[in-house]
């Protein structure tokens, strides 16, 4: 928090800079974002803890909408509330708003589809966005403390999704799973005491 | 006017209902817009592919392509993006209150351990299934790229930024 004070009056300047960077350079959806949030909110301006990071991820995957405007929202909204979450999501519309208007206004899709220069280098770009979905799956295990008794879920849940199994079942028992499972560890440690 | 009421109520229906990111949004947002005639269906498979060429989320980027192309003002794209932001973002915020309060039960901190690898699995789905021909269009640089890629997000300092500014490069330099 110290951090964040002595920034002054600028944060709201940083925040909505930072996220507009971030808008601007995902290609692929919000999933390949998350690395260049980590880099932006984790590494270099330290707003947000890297486990945190995970729990502001779980929250704006459970929730319905743009996920990369919803991490955006749930991060504004941990720095500086309300102002912060207008601040964050207009830097992350901003960008791609601006862009396809243009396109819209001025440009039919075809020019852009068929485009050699333009095909070319989003051949390029593509397998680099993959990697940086991959990227965060190896930062946030090993921030979450992933050891051999935990790391069959991510792995039976990513085979589970990728065969075509809804995202939101298993939310839904992920969440139940952990409360019940804190809620029966906690009646446990009571008793022994 | 009457149009931009029915853009309205359906952009907030998508907002609203499309859970699971991006491409999971897309089937709804086929449901509600090109079924209805609002637009063609080869209109919507261009506007899909300018999403995927251009940075953004693609409900944001759909949202203001058809918001433009349905009302023929710019004020369209406006409404769309934002309608389709206001739902989410309405939840997030009083969610995020919410669990501020009451973060220290214990139903909040077990449904957060519990959400944890669950989400750390979704990421890793989301990797998996697009590694698919479209993204990786050869076995050879492509898979270079994406290792090489992976290599400097995870061991360097370089901004991912500069790496996908460093792999559009790679890309007009071998695919040119």
């Amino acid at each position: 928090m110290a951090d964040n004070r002595k920034a002054g009056t600028c944060i709201y300047w940083q925040l909505f800079w930072s996220f507009f960077k971030i808008g601007a350079f995902t290609f692929g959806g919000g999933w390949a974002m998350i690395s260049l949030i980590e880099r932006e909110m984790v590494d270099k301006y330290k707003w947000i803890k890297r486990d945190e990071f995970l729990d502001l991820l779980s929250l704006s995957q459970s929730l319905p909408g743009v996920m990369a405007v919803n991490i955006a929202v749930s991060v504004g909204d941990k720095l500086r509330g309300l102002r912060g979450c207008v601040v964050a999501a207009a830097g992350t519309i901003l960008p791609s708003f601006l862009i396809i208007l243009a396109i819209a206004v001025y440009l039919t899709p075809d020019t852009i589809n068929n485009n050699r220069v333009v095909n070319a280098v989003f051949t390029g770009i593509r397998p680099c966005v993959v990697a940086l979905i991959i990227a965060p799956v190896i930062t946030s295990a090993r921030s979450a403390n992933m050891g051999w008794r935990t790391v069959w879920i991510p792995i039976a849940v990513a085979v589970s999704i990728a065969v075509g199994l809804s995202p939101i079942l298993f939310i839904v028992i992920g969440g139940f799973a952990g409360w019940w499972w804190l809620a029966r560890h906690e009646s446990k440690r009571r008793l022994n005491n | 006017m009457a149009v931009y009421i029915k853009l309205i109520w359906a952009y907030m229906k998508i907002g609203l209902f499309g859970f699971g990111g991006g491409y999971a949004m897309l089937a709804l947002i086929e449901r509600e817009i090109v079924t209805p005639g609002w637009i063609t269906k080869q209109m919507f498979t261009d506007v899909v592919a300018v999403s995927q060429m251009t940075p953004g989320p693609i409900g944001i980027n759909s949202a203001t392509y058809i918001g433009y192309a349905v009302t023929g003002s710019v004020w369209g794209s406006v409404v769309a993006t934002i309608t389709v932001v206001l739902p989410s973002f309405l939840l997030v915020l009083y969610a995020g209150h919410f669990i501020r309060r009451h973060k220290d039960s214990t139903a909040i901190r077990g449904i957060f351990a519990g959400l944890r690898p669950v989400v750390i699995g979704l990421i890793a789905s989301a990797a998996i299934l697009m590694m698919n021909r479209q993204n990786f269009i050869d076995n050879t640089w492509s898979i270079f790229i994406c290792a090489v890629s992976l290599a400097a997000v995870l061991l360097t300092r370089i901004h991912p930024i500069f790496i996908i500014c460093l792999a559009g490069l790679a890309g007009f330099v071998i695919y040119y």
